[in-house]
């Protein structure tokens, strides 16, 4: 760390008064502050605190890690489109066509990421002024996190409506940033999931057909192709077996679904680097596809005779948001456990619900959201038996190893 | 003719600053379940008005004579036996309106804002002031019901008194922008506007009172 720092400063003299990029200091100050600052640290001394991080550089290492899975994403929304409309087959990518998805789905994506942070960040700065205190940084990764999870078929409108319900009723009543019980951002899809489940779910919710501001638009689904995400062709089949897309495509993530929770490369990529630098926990993150598979082989084995619960384990974790809710979701430092054995308990039981929902309710193919939420409002729970099981524990051996003395003391006087 | 000050407090007290659900938070789970529309709501409203004003005339006007000890069985034949005339009344002359409101109807007599005015106030109070007291409490339970329908009927169903109110070319499935919000179809919903409403109702009472 301290040598990078010593390598952007020394990049930084180009931008001082009578450097050759003088003109673009602003953008140096802006990313000095972003990345290196405060510069506080606590003196090496004893068991303290040694880096100078604060909620603002880690809120920005969660969206650099998120960058990979959006890339993937608006590629993954163009290849769909191309798919659906019949210009691309399978196998018969070009580097034209690879452009043209990657263009096409950029500028299909960006309009929600404009929408989600012009709404919520405007919320923001409305209660920061009028509570009189400063702007908290904790809509950057919200912000952020909502494009990437609903369809983007989602007309704009519904997002705005969406993210505004939650940061003012999920994060602004209970007082703003580091206070709020459930995922802003998972209470965005929830709100979007159940005011308007036809925009949310259904063949066309996850491939757009039509064009991105008028280009390439005008276009129909051509025969046989299948919009439905993998989990709702699950869901929804009348056959006992049904693998929709092997493990490696799933992995891979050329699929239908909501733009950043398809590729699991990107995701994993994400969750590595929040992982070494250690803003979310690997416990979480480990017991959340722990849990999941677990009950999943369950149900492989002695589940009821549907393909949800056929599907094999392995295929579950793969599948829908589920990777993306464990890395992104699961470990928001906020809504999740605090208590390391906490954080075990917390991660198996959303992995556990989560396939649980998936497989015994049909209505609901992905069940990753409601789960994470629903344990959201049991983590603090999570943590306070945690710590009295603590409490307890360490009274007990306090009181033993009393009674243990005073016996000894007693055999010495006898 | 004059109302002495007593008799207008006890009428215009709880359509604001003492309002049953806002301020005493009581009688919210009807308030929940039967706002889905505009006009069920109306006669939900209009029935527990007359119901509170009635029973807190009759138990009034028996106060003296009931034993304190059975005073809650009392009120409850009392009340029971309003809500009875009302619910058949609704059968005979509103029946699709009855059907919807369901057992909320019959769940009246056990809304917490009539027990808690006949116990509170008619126990205690002549019979003018007792009549002004339950229909004020009538009426300010009706407003918050009629305000939570209106919004949720507007925004999840488009339509108000069941006319459409937001023009069929809007709707997504015919070629527009817009969709109904399912949500205010859910209770969740109701509750949340229900806060919206104590919120926006302390907020100015606060700011009266600093005045």
């Amino acid at each position: 760390m301290e040598k990078l720092y010593q390598l952007w400063k020394k990049f930084g003299k180009n931008f001082e008064e009578g450097g050759k990029l003088h003109n673009l200091s602003s953008f140096y100050d802006a990313f000095d502050t972003f990345l290196f600052t405060p510069q506080t640290t606590a003196r090496r001394l004893g068991a303290q605190i040694h880096d100078g991080s604060d909620s603002k550089r880690t809120m920005i290492l969660v969206v650099l890690a998120l960058v990979p899975a959006l890339l993937f994403g608006m590629f993954n929304v163009g290849y769909q489109h191309l798919l659906a409309t019949g210009e691309l087959v399978r196998g018969g990518m070009t580097a034209a066509l690879w452009w043209k998805a990657f263009g096409f789905g950029l500028l299909a994506v960006l309009p929600y990421i404009i929408v989600s942070y012009a709404v919520g960040l405007g919320i923001e700065f409305c209660v920061a002024q009028y509570k009189h205190e400063e702007v908290a940084e904790g809509f950057l990764v919200t912000g952020f996190l909502i494009p990437l999870i609903v369809p983007i078929n989602t007309p704009l409108w519904m997002v705005a409506v969406a993210t505004a319900f939650a940061v003012i009723f999920a994060k602004e009543v209970f007082g703003g940033t580091g206070y709020n019980i459930f995922n802003v951002a998972l209470i965005t899809r929830a709100f979007l999931f159940f005011a308007y489940p036809t925009q949310m779910t259904g063949d066309n919710a996850f491939i757009r057909t039509d064009g991105t501001w008028g280009w390439d638009g005008g276009k129909t689904m051509v025969d046989g192709f299948t919009g439905a995400t993998p989990l709702t062709q699950v869901a929804t089949t009348t056959e006992t077996n049904l693998m929709p897309v092997d493990f490696w495509t799933a992995m891979n993530g050329l699929i239908p679904g909501s733009v950043g929770e398809t590729c699991v490369w990107a995701i994993l990529l994400g969750g590595c680097l929040l992982i070494v630098t250690g803003v979310a926990s690997w416990k979480t993150m480990l017991s959340v596809f722990v849990g999941g598979g677990v009950t999943a082989w369950l149900f492989n084995q002695f589940g009821p005779d549907t393909a949800a619960a056929h599907l094999p384990w392995y295929m579950h974790l793969v599948l829908g948001g589920f990777a993306f809710g464990a890395v992104f979701m699961a470990t928001d430092p906020v809504t999740s456990a605090r208590t390391e054995c906490g954080k075990w308990i917390y991660g198996l039981l959303i992995g556990f619900m989560a396939i649980v929902i998936r497989v015994l309710n049909p209505g609901y193919p992905e069940g990753m959201m409601l789960a994470i939420l629903l344990m959201n409002a049991v983590a603090p729970f999570i943590d306070w038996c945690v710590v009295q099981a603590n409490i307890r524990k360490r009274e007990r051996r306090a009181v033993e190893s009393q009674k243990s003395k005073v016996e000894s003391q007693k055999g010495g006087a006898l | 003719m004059a109302l002495s000050k007593k008799t207008k407090e006890a009428f215009l007290g709880p359509l604001n600053a003492n309002n049953p659900v806002l301020v005493q938070i009581l009688g919210i789970c009807s308030a929940l379940a039967v706002t889905v529309q505009l006009k069920p709501a109306i006669v939900m409203g209009v029935s527990v008005t007359i119901i509170v004003a009635m029973s807190n005339v009759v138990v009034s006007l028996i106060r003296n004579t009931i034993p304190t000890r059975i005073r809650i069985i009392i009120q409850l034949v009392v009340v029971a036996a309003l809500v009875t005339i009302v619910s058949e009344v609704l059968k005979a002359f509103a029946y699709d309106v009855a059907m919807q409101l369901s057992v909320y109807l019959g769940l009246i007599i056990t809304n917490c804002i009539l027990m808690g005015r006949l116990e509170a106030f008619a126990m205690t109070n002549n019979v003018k002031d007792s009549f002004m007291d339950g229909l004020g409490n009538g009426l300010g339970y009706s407003w918050i019901l009629v305000v939570v329908a209106f919004v949720r009927e507007l925004l999840g169903s488009g339509k108000l008194f069941g006319y459409q109110i937001i023009p069929d070319s809007w709707y997504i499935a015919n070629g527009g922008f817009y969709d109904n919000c399912g949500m205010m179809l859910m209770p969740a919903m109701a509750l949340i506007l229900v806060g919206c409403i104590i919120w926006a109702h302390r907020a100015i009472n606060d700011k009266e009172e600093k005045k």
